[in-house]
């Protein structure tokens, strides 16, 4: 808990904006893209970057679950990612940035180093 | 610790180097490589073609990146040996010393001394920096039809003129002996791949050579033997290749009668210390140009240089390919050079394909064969050579039944089911039965068998059906049904949510396998806009958007334009949206026009321009009905005998917006001369004096099919009504991503049963499939539109939820030839591996 005490919050977008099942790309003032998702249980944000073919659009991928675990798929080639952590289930030495969400007052945001 | 030196890094190099690594030993590995790039897939060079893309041709692992115990140093090659000293000098000075010296350097083209061969414009096809150049020398501007000559009819001169053809030249094929391929194929095959690649634009031209070429102003003139003369734009040698011998010349090492590396059996040369192997090495004077023996020899080595022990045995030289999209296999003594040996061939030359097998003068054993235009058969009959067949040669080859019906039980234990590795069929059963390889995927990865021409994998689906695995037919781990019994639940139940489909028929939470392909029934089965509530989190990213994403994340738009029948007006659209935008413009392969290079947020402002000039959505996207391409047929056309470009208009208009296991394309010719290649399509109609004949289950794409006669000579009307059901028959019982051909193919019955279902009705559901078609067509709205009329659905069309008007950075482009393309992403994480 104490990690996340320290980091600083970014509101994004109410958390409507993010359509139940999907995700949608937000742009952090450093200008670092997040892909936050949304299911039935929880908000999660990722790097938006799909690290096999370097296009920011993670966010635009079909969310499901393997074994049980949240995942994203990339819409490019289809690796899936771990929607809490990032880890890539497809490729064990791969995973994008996993970034802190919260939800304050019905606005998404975001914790930034 | 020992040290490895091996000079050259091509696939055989790579090979050994990967075994002996795959060893527990102590030898560092030094790999010195005269290519700027680790070893690459040479034998699909040509498919370099298709995208330019170099890192597809990459080798997994090639790089040895995180092996501390391999050093691979590029573009220094090794130019002297000490054998003495054990000592190698490479041409940047570097001296590396041995304890064991590999030498993989490979060949290098035989290029005939013709007066004229080095003029610029003449190439070599042999490596990536070849294709760049011959790019470079195609892609210069120039008068009229830009043309080529290939010096050499063989496997490669055939493989160069298909990349010539693609890089948009007219190639001409020249060799010297009485056929193309007369190392591989006999009389009867050579004629008709003749016949096969003489109508894929390329000119042969056999029993002639080369006397001259001139240079013509930047143009260059050859003049035949024959008396032919040829105006190019350039010239590719690939008459065939020499070993590289001469680091074995100046060293001293023997050398074989004809060139290449002499070593025993064992890949040794004179000297203890030295090996070699691949294409510079002539074991027991001969010399090996194809992969598998190499990967043979570095093998042997590895075993060796690890404490064990390999001899070089007797190589299968059977080859299978397609060159230029013809299928041509030849294995065993196909040219019945055996003592009595008999041939048996069948030849169809409407349906385009030649197959022979050379059989023991009894008739009872397979010795070998050729076969062109359909190598269907190829990896089964393979395996029978040098056994007693299971039936007569003649049924064997029979079109239908025969081979395919002669099921994988008749093989024996030990016959090679993949001769790429040298794979039995014990070794797969033994992978499937005691190392529990229960699917495709892991019997590849426990006996590599598949994995490099991959022409054996329907084998080893057949094998683990034989050995009573049963494969699952489940869309995947949320859902124990396959796509066709899942559209009988969607269908039955009226269940019109994935929530709701899953909570009471799966499992979890769903993926990207099921949701589009829940998606893609839901739509089917009319369920309004598919962006429309939940739908819109089940579909692909392209679906999603309505547009193809491409390989930068931005999308390319393709409206419909049915028939390819477009007005100077709507043209005019076309342009002024492209240059608004800047888009990159295409004409596409199906008589359309894609504009490449919009973002998310242009998509709604692009599409409004288009639908208010009466364009809609041309489903390039979706996996629905692309386009219906015709040629002009009757109206313009002095040969056409009914209207194609009306009856294609009209097909398009019928079936746009239905969505179904894979894209569907259609085309429609005006006569027999077939224009529009009809018959390379999911369905394709050809006329006739009489009205139309319907062909389907075609496609072209990595296995291209010819599509099959259906129903002939009917009216405009029976043909509608015999492909709304043939469409609709297909889109409920296929399997997710199964195209027509392949489910025509696993069909009980077949093309025949087909025909009863939709024709005679034998299974009594014609009234329930019309009616399913009919409800399609009426309740078909643009999607487009759909997305503009819709506030909720335009506002996910932004770039950022939290600032919608900014366009994503990472997306950039450059010019080339006077239009935007992306300038490619760089990947820092993964792109090294």
């Amino acid at each position: 808990m104490t990690a996340i005490q320290e980091c600083t919050w970014v509101a994004v977008c109410p958390l409507e904006a993010v359509p139940l099942g999907a995700g949608v790309a937000a742009l952090l003032p450093d200008g670092t893209q997040v892909a936050i998702f949304r299911t039935e249980e929880s908000v999660y944000a990722l790097s938006n970057v799909d690290p096999f073919s370097g296009a920011a659009v993670l966010s635009r991928g079909i969310l499901g679950d393997r074994g049980g675990v949240p995942v994203v798929a990339s819409p490019m080639h289809k690796q899936c990612f771990e929607l809490a952590t990032g880890q890539c289930l497809d490729d064990p030495e791969v995973r994008v940035a996993a970034y802190p969400v919260r939800i304050a007052d019905g606005t998404v945001e975001v914790g930034g180093p | 610790m020992r040290t490895l030196v091996v000079a050259g890094h091509g696939m055989v190099a790579h090979r050994l180097v990967e075994a002996v690594r795959a060893g527990d030993s102590d030898w560092r590995v030094v790999v010195l490589a005269e290519e700027s790039r680790p070893a690459y897939d040479r034998v699909a060079l040509t498919s370099y073609v298709d995208g330019w893309d170099a890192a597809a041709l990459a080798l997994p692992g090639a790089d040895y990146a995180g092996d501390p115990m391999v050093e691979l140093r590029l573009g220094d090659p090794v130019v002297s040996v000490d054998r003495e000293q054990r000592l190698v000098r490479t041409e940047a000075g570097f001296e590396q010393a041995y304890d064991a010296l590999v030498l993989a350097t490979g060949s290098k083209p035989f290029v005939p001394p013709v007066p004229g061969h080095d003029l610029p414009g003449c190439f070599v096809y042999r490596t990536i920096e070849d294709l760049d150049a011959i790019r470079e020398a195609a892609g210069k501007a120039g008068r009229g039809r830009r043309s080529a000559m290939v010096v050499g009819g063989g496997l490669l001169g055939l493989e160069a003129a298909k990349a010539l053809r693609d890089m948009g030249l007219s190639p001409h094929v020249v060799e010297m002996g009485p056929r193309l391929m007369p190392l591989q194929v006999d009389d009867g095959g050579a004629g008709l791949l003749r016949d096969l690649v003489t109508a894929l634009d390329v000119t042969v031209h056999t029993g002639t050579s080369t006397n001259s070429i001139e240079a013509d102003g930047d143009r260059l003139l050859a003049k035949l033997a024959n008396g032919t003369e040829l105006d190019l734009d350039l010239v590719v040698f690939s008459a065939g290749i020499r070993p590289r011998d001469d680091l074995a010349r100046s060293s001293g090492l023997e050398v074989g009668e004809r060139g290449g590396v002499l070593v025993d059996n064992r890949c040794r040369t004179s000297d203890p210390a030295v090996y070699a192997i691949g294409e510079c090495a002539a074991v027991e004077n001969r010399v090996y140009g194809i992969v598998a023996p190499g990967y043979a020899m570095a093998e042997i080595v590895a075993a060796q240089l690890l404490g064990g022990d390999a001899e070089f045995g007797e190589q299968d030289m059977s080859t299978k390919l397609k060159l230029l999209g013809v299928d041509v296999a030849s294995f065993g003594d196909a040219h019945a050079a055996t003592e009595g040996a008999r041939e048996v061939a069948f030849a169809d030359s409407i349906d385009g394909y030649y197959k022979k097998l050379v059989v023991s003068e009894d008739g009872k054993t397979l010795l070998g064969g050729v076969l062109v235009g359909d190598a269907s058969q190829y990896t089964m009959l393979r395996s029978f050579v040098g056994r007693a067949l299971p039936a007569s040669p003649g049924s064997m080859l029979a079109p239908s039944g025969g081979g395919e019906g002669v099921g994988v039980d008749a093989l024996p234990p030990d016959a090679q089911v993949c001769s790429c590795n040298g794979v039995t069929k014990a070794d797969i059963t033994g992978a499937i039965l005691e190392h529990e390889c229960t699917d495709v995927p892991k019997i590849k990865a426990c006996t590599r068998a598949g994995t490099a021409c991959g022409s054996c994998v329907p084998m080893l689906a057949k094998l683990l059906d034989s050995c009573g695995v049963e494969q699952s037919k489940a869309l995947c781990e949320h859902f124990s049904f396959s796509r066709a019994e899942l559209f009988e639940i969607i269908s039955a139940t009226r269940i019109t949510t994935f929530g709701e489909l899953i909570g009471r028929h799966g499992t979890g939470t769903g993926c990207a396998i099921c949701k589009p392909a829940v998606a893609s029934i839901l739509a089917t089965l009319g369920n309004g806009h598919i962006l429309g509530g939940e739908q819109a989190t089940l579909q692909d990213t392209n679906d999603r958007f309505l547009a193809n994403i491409q390989r930068n994340g931005s999308y390319s738009v393709v409206p419909r334009i049915p028939g390819g029948e477009i007005t100077p007006a709507k043209l005019k659209v076309i342009a002024e949206v492209a240059e608004e935008f800047g888009l990159y413009t295409k004409i596409t392969g199906g008589q359309r026009i894609d504009l490449f290079g919009a973002t998310v947020d242009q998509l709604p402002l692009i599409w409004r321009r288009l639908v208010d000039a009466g364009f809609e959505s041309g489903h390039a996207y979706g996996k629905s009905l692309r386009t219906v391409k015709s040629c002009v047929g009757s109206t313009w056309c002095r040969y056409g005998v009914q209207d194609s470009v009306g009856m294609a208009v009209e097909l398009e208009l019928r079936y746009r917006g239905l969505r179904s296991p894979h894209k569907l394309k259609a085309a429609v010719s005006g006569c027999a001369r077939e224009c529009a290649e009809a018959r390379g399509k999911d369905f394709g109609v050809i006329a006739t004096e009489n009205g139309w004949n319907l062909y389907v289950g075609g496609n072209g794409g990595t296995t291209p099919r010819h599509a099959r006669l259906l129903v002939s000579d009917v009216d405009s009307e029976t043909l509608f009504r015999t492909i709304d059901r043939f469409l609709m028959f297909y889109v409920r019982t296929a399997d997710r991503l199964q195209r027509t051909a392949p489910w025509l193919e696993e069909m009980e019955g077949g093309l025949d049963h087909l025909r009863d279902v939709i024709v005679n009705d034998s299974l009594g559901i014609c009234d329930e499939l019309d009616a399913a078609m009919q409800k399609h067509i009426d309740s078909y709205a643009d999607e487009w539109r759909g997305v503009l009329e819709d506030p909720e659905k335009l506002a996910r069309f932004t770039s950022f939820v939290n600032a919608p008007g900014t366009p994503d950075p990472t997306i950039s482009f450059r010019v080339e030839r006077e239009q935007k393309v992306p300038v490619l992403l760089g990947m820092p994480e993964v792109a090294a591996r």
